[in-house]
């Protein structure tokens, strides 16, 4: 019994010690394998349907697409120039309207409003907001825009994608910032630095990289929306750029279409959804290089 | 011992430049300063020193008022700059920072050029042309012995230096708005031999034109870089004084058995 308290292992513990260590490889080349099983599952989907997107979309995908209106019914020619111009206009636009509201808002939680109780309501809200499904959000824009105004209008589908894209932006934005250390401000204040002037030039600006992520991904999942546009925006057959007046948009199109028994109507939708998917996969690559790159 | 009794520092030739009458300090309930009374001779290094959770740095918060910060933090009494109560001053708060300027314990370069962070400061209070700015810029940077070290790359980012010339670029930012104090929490902690070298060297340079306080847990810095040496555990002012006499000759026992290592 004193070999527990002797100080090198006796041959019988020296085993035991062999034997742990080999029962520890077995469980970690399991756990390895299972979590490289859950990975590949989950990427076969992904290619898949980049693949399927690709192959079904590659063929749409010609100079008329870009210069063309959406067709009739089996018409030889037809592109989505409305629709790519409805969502670049709608898409644009609301994140011009969302993004500063929502900056700012991230800014009074994170600098302001940490431990209030308006601040603690903002953040409840908020999460609400975010977490509310999009269809919701279309249907109150059409209750409160659409029905007064009585008309679709790409008024009312930017309104309604802006009303996604604040709550993403607000919470990135005070996530962000909370992350700043509490070091950088206080030396930011050691020199005399007024408030505001520690958050828009110090605190804001290390917290940037993490913003601009926000609000690309807030752009991304937008870009693809279809139910709140359904009730506001509605879609337009013909080009038009009056945002009073019902507007087209990728997503609308494509749900359309994909919908559709006609077969240039389907092929118009599977080079929409590689246009999409194109699209949010280069605003994802952006986010990622403008996170690398900051000082 | 009885903290109510009014220590002056006996030794004190010099003019006092800030001087701390009856200051508690509070976080919430707690109380982490006990009536401390201390006076801060002008143009020489003072250094605090004690146990973690003393109170001394929360004593250096105290002179550029970095505790409002924080809502639950409050201090009673005075702290006085040339006879001015700080605390209880009307004045800007960003004013008293201008004049009393703090190098923290982890060096703090803002997310900019190095050029960009040195002037950072004087933009606030000064409109200089560019070429007075550039002057300015480059004083600082070699009061704070790190121009010939930046010189060729003052546009890049101040994050790219390493640590200790991270530091420097602190205090070279701290000494362009040109203070009259310079305050500088542990500034060595976070840096390897070599870098803390250097900043000892700075620091007996600096005393020539300010006033310098610094805290450290640093028995052999306190030692080498600092003309007077406050002594304080628990909150309270154990013993101040010239710190060859405060090493050599400690008064209290609490004293002598920390900086001998016996405790602490």
């Amino acid at each position: 019994m004193s070999g527990a308290l002797a100080p090198h292992l006796d041959a019988q513990a020296n085993a035991t010690r062999v034997r742990r260590a080999a029962q520890r490889r077995r469980t970690n080349a399991i756990a390895l394998a299972l979590s490289l099983a859950a990975m590949a599952f989950g990427v076969f989907w992904l290619v898949w349907i980049l693949v399927e997107t690709v192959r079904l979309g590659v063929g749409g995908l010609t100079l008329q697409l870009f210069t063309e209106m959406t067709p009739p019914p089996q018409a030889e020619t037809g592109g989505l120039a409305n629709a790519i111009f409805g969502s670049l206009t709608m898409v644009g636009l609301a994140t011009l309207i969302g993004t500063p509201i929502g900056v700012f808002a991230g800014i009074y939680l994170a600098e302001y409003g940490q431990r209030t109780k308006l601040g603690a309501a903002t953040r409840f809200i908020n999460d609400i907001l975010l977490a509310a499904p999009s269809i919701v959000i279309g249907l109150f824009i059409y209750a409160v825009v659409v029905a007064r105004m009585n008309t679709f209008s790409g008024y009312a589908g930017i309104l309604a994608l802006a009303l996604i894209v604040i709550p993403i932006v607000i919470r990135t934005t005070e996530n962000m910032l909370t992350l700043i250390p509490n070091a950088l401000r206080e030396a930011a204040y050691a020199l005399g630095t007024p408030k505001w002037r520690v958050i828009m030039t110090i605190t804001l600006k290390a917290a940037m990289a993490g913003v601009i992520t926000g609000v690309l991904l807030a752009v991304a999942r937008i870009a693809g929306e279809t139910a709140p546009l359904l009730f506001t925006a509605l879609s337009n057959q013909f080009w038009s750029s009056d945002l009073g007046r019902p507007m087209a948009s990728l997503p609308v199109t494509i749900f359309k279409f994909a919908l559709s028994p006609y077969e240039n109507w389907q092929q118009l939708a599977w080079a929409g959804v590689f246009l999409i998917t194109v699209g949010v996969l280069l605003l994802n690559i952006v986010a990622r290089l403008l996170v690398r790159d900051r000082i | 011992m009885d903290t109510r009794v009014e220590k002056p520092a006996p030794a004190l030739r010099e003019k006092p430049k800030l001087a701390v009458r009856n200051l508690n300090f509070y976080y919430g309930g707690f109380q982490a300063l006990k009536n401390i009374n201390l006076d801060i001779p002008e143009n020489k290094v003072t250094a605090f020193i004690g146990p973690s959770g003393c109170g001394k740095s929360t004593l250096l918060r105290c002179f550029n008022r970095m505790f409002e910060l924080y809502p639950e933090q409050r201090a009673e009494g005075q702290v006085l700059l040339d006879g001015d109560d700080i605390l209880s001053s009307k004045e800007d708060v960003s004013l008293v920072r201008a004049k009393i300027g703090m190098v923290f314990q982890k060096p703090t370069p803002f997310p900019m050029s190095i050029y960009d962070n040195v002037a950072f400061g004087v933009k606030l209070f000064e409109s200089l042309p560019r070429v007075e700015m550039d002057e300015r810029v480059e004083w600082a940077l070699k009061k704070a012995a790190l121009w010939t070290e930046v010189k060729d790359k003052l546009g890049q980012s101040g994050a790219g230096l390493s640590g200790g010339q991270q530091q420097r670029l602190c205090i070279a930012r701290g000494i362009a708005i040109k203070p009259e104090v310079l305050l500088l929490d542990e500034p060595c902690s976070a840096l390897d031999p070599i870098s803390t070298g250097k900043i000892e060297e700075l620091i007996h340079e600096l005393k020539a034109d300010y006033t310098v306080v610094i805290v450290t847990h640093n028995m052999q810095q306190a030692a080498r870089s600092s003309d007077y040496t406050a002594y304080m555990y628990l909150g309270d002012l154990i013993e101040f004084g010239r710190t060859q006499d405060v090493f050599m000759r400690p008064t209290k026992k609490d004293t002598e058995d920390y900086i001998t290592g016996r405790f602490g």
